[in-house]
């Protein structure tokens, strides 16, 4: 008991005196995780919006799908992101493997389905007569889809921070695809596994602080933008 | 009540939202590595050296010391990658790393034999340890490694905790099976006490320590656990018992001469001479033996 007591000072020392290793990891952690959940909402809201408006055949069971993909285990889909990347893969020439470029990658498709199926969701949950209206004063489907998302935004932010929280906190892509390598690929949630391995209790828990910090922050905001809408 | 949150939490929403915009080129500033091969963006050190080690090396600290000496002598950016030898292997066979750093010579030679790297070269060596609780509740203390792994079998109910993990260490274990005169999936398949931890080093420590069994690891992890685990060696040494770090450049790597860059380096005399001093302050011993030019 007296050693994780010991271990909680450690911690917040490490924290308070802004150590630059914890510092340095935690920043990488904010960036290429905010970087992945912006490019992901880049490319699927508009994606959403798509299959929002389309009608074709099996779109249910396609969206059905990519609900059922909301649980794809992290690892997963750095292996698969890994195997495209590796040298004798079929992206191995970029060179990407082993760099935050890479974690990023495999943040974007272990998140897409999750955006992609918020944003699904919200444009089903504004009020039909809405889209009816807007169409009926002549709007193209593009403004049509804008008009929808503003109305949706609160949805959509959710979506937005509910991917952030699913990537920041995920260890089994970034390590399979970054490496873990110090003062390039380690992140939160890849170096907080290295301390455990190591015995390095203090700094794990200091790791752990810092990303409990940031995913409550984060939790606290969809729960508030839950309450906007409300 | 709730018009008071409503303000703050947009702006922190708006904040991060901007932030990840702001800083989204980021990764791109902090990674030197090329896109387009060929194209170097016009820095120092803007050339990388991936090495995967073997994670004794690695968890001692002994590669975050020798990495700024690698760095500044040959103007690379040194990526150190920690696995292993199986994993590093893997890593090899794919040409996603340029050197490996592992311990487990059948292996070297096959993985040579088969093309996929250039050289084995010793350049130091420990020990492997049977480590388990001081009460040492087989009675194997101070016996013959194998002859302690025929108790541990036969015996059947104190906990033996294997890495299980294809790591040098695993493939020190096998051997031992195979000392024994026991086949190891046998012993494998035999009962409760063999556990898998399908771990690196530490990890299976901390398992062996918590639930009060024995394990193969080496002697430098160990010595760097020893505080936290509740462990102590209960057999050591021996000739059989000879843990052989080799560095092998890969037949594929991206820079062959920086790749044999390191090769020289490891066995230079001044590097020799550090990895043979390094860690007595800190416990006490030498974790490793420098070896260089012998044949091991």
């Amino acid at each position: 008991m007296d050693k994780l007591a010991e271990a909680f000072v450690i911690a917040l020392r490490l924290i308070f005196t802004g150590d630059p290793v914890v510092m340095e990891i935690t920043l990488r952690t904010l960036t290429v995780s905010a970087s992945s959940t912006v490019i992901a909402c880049l490319i699927f809201i508009p994606l959403g919006c798509v299959l929002h408006f389309a009608r074709f055949p099996g779109r249910g069971f396609l969206i059905g799908t990519i609900q059922a993909f909301y649980s794809m285990p992290t690892v997963f889909a750095g292996l698969l992101i890994f195997l495209l990347l590796s040298r004798t893969g079929p992206l191995g020439e970029l060179r990407l493997l082993f760099t935050t470029r890479a974690i990023v990658i495999a943040q974007v498709f272990l998140v897409a389905p999750v955006i992609l199926g918020l944003i699904i969701s919200a444009l089903k949950g504004v009020d039909g007569q809405a889209a009816d209206t807007v169409r009926a004063l002549g709007a193209s489907p593009m403004q049509t889809a804008g008009v929808l998302l503003f109305e949706a935004r609160f949805a959509v932010l959710s979506a937005f921070l509910m991917g952030f929280g699913r990537v920041i906190s995920e260890v089994g892509a970034a390590m399979m695809v970054g490496g873990n390598i110090a003062g390039r690929t380690r992140t939160l949630t890849t170096a907080i596994s290295l301390g455990i391995g190591r015995g390095e209790v203090a700094e794990s828990i200091a790791l752990g602080i810092i990303l409990m910090t940031l995913a409550l922050l984060v939790s606290f905001m969809v729960h508030l933008s839950g309450l906007r809408k409300a | 009540m709730l018009s008071w949150f409503r303000y703050p939490s947009l702006v922190i929403c708006l904040a991060l939202l901007f932030s990840g915009c702001g800083e989204q080129p980021g990764p791109a500033v902090s990674d030197p590595a090329p896109v387009e091969p060929g194209v170097y963006p016009p820095r120092e050190r803007a050339e990388r050296l991936l090495i995967a080690t073997t994670t004794s090396l690695y968890d001692t600290g002994l590669w975050a010391y020798m990495e700024p000496m690698f760095e500044e002598m040959y103007s690379v950016e040194l990526d150190i990658l920690y696995a292993g030898t199986g994993k590093a292997m893997e890593w090899g066979m794919r040409g996603d790393v340029d050197v490996i750093v592992v311990h487990d010579r059948a292996r070297e030679e096959a993985f040579i034999a088969d093309g996929y790297g250039i050289s084995r070269t010793p350049f130091a060596y420990n020990f492997f340890v049977i480590v388990g609780p001081p009460a040492d509740p087989a009675g194997i203390r101070d016996i013959e490694p194998q002859l302690a792994f025929t108790v541990l079998y036969e015996n059947a109910t104190v906990p033996f905790i294997s890495r299980g993990d294809e790591s040098g260490t695993h493939a020190q274990e096998k051997r031992l099976w195979g000392a024994a005169c026991l086949d190891y999936d046998t012993v494998r398949a035999s009962g409760a006490w063999y556990v898998e931890a399908a771990a690196g080093m530490g990890p299976t420590l901390n398992m062996a320590n918590e639930m009060g069994g024995y394990a193969l690891a080496d002697i430098a992890t160990f010595l760097a656990y020893q505080g936290d685990v509740d462990l102590e060696i209960i057999i050591g040494s021996g000739d059989a018992m000879r843990n052989v770090y080799a560095v092998i450049p890969l037949s594929n790597a991206r820079n062959p001469e920086m790749a044999g860059n390191m090769v020289n380096f490891l066995t230079s005399s001044e590097v020799q001479e550090l990895i043979g001093a390094y860690g007595v302050v800190e416990w006490g011993r030498q974790l490793f033996t420098p070896c260089a030019g012998q044949e091991l």
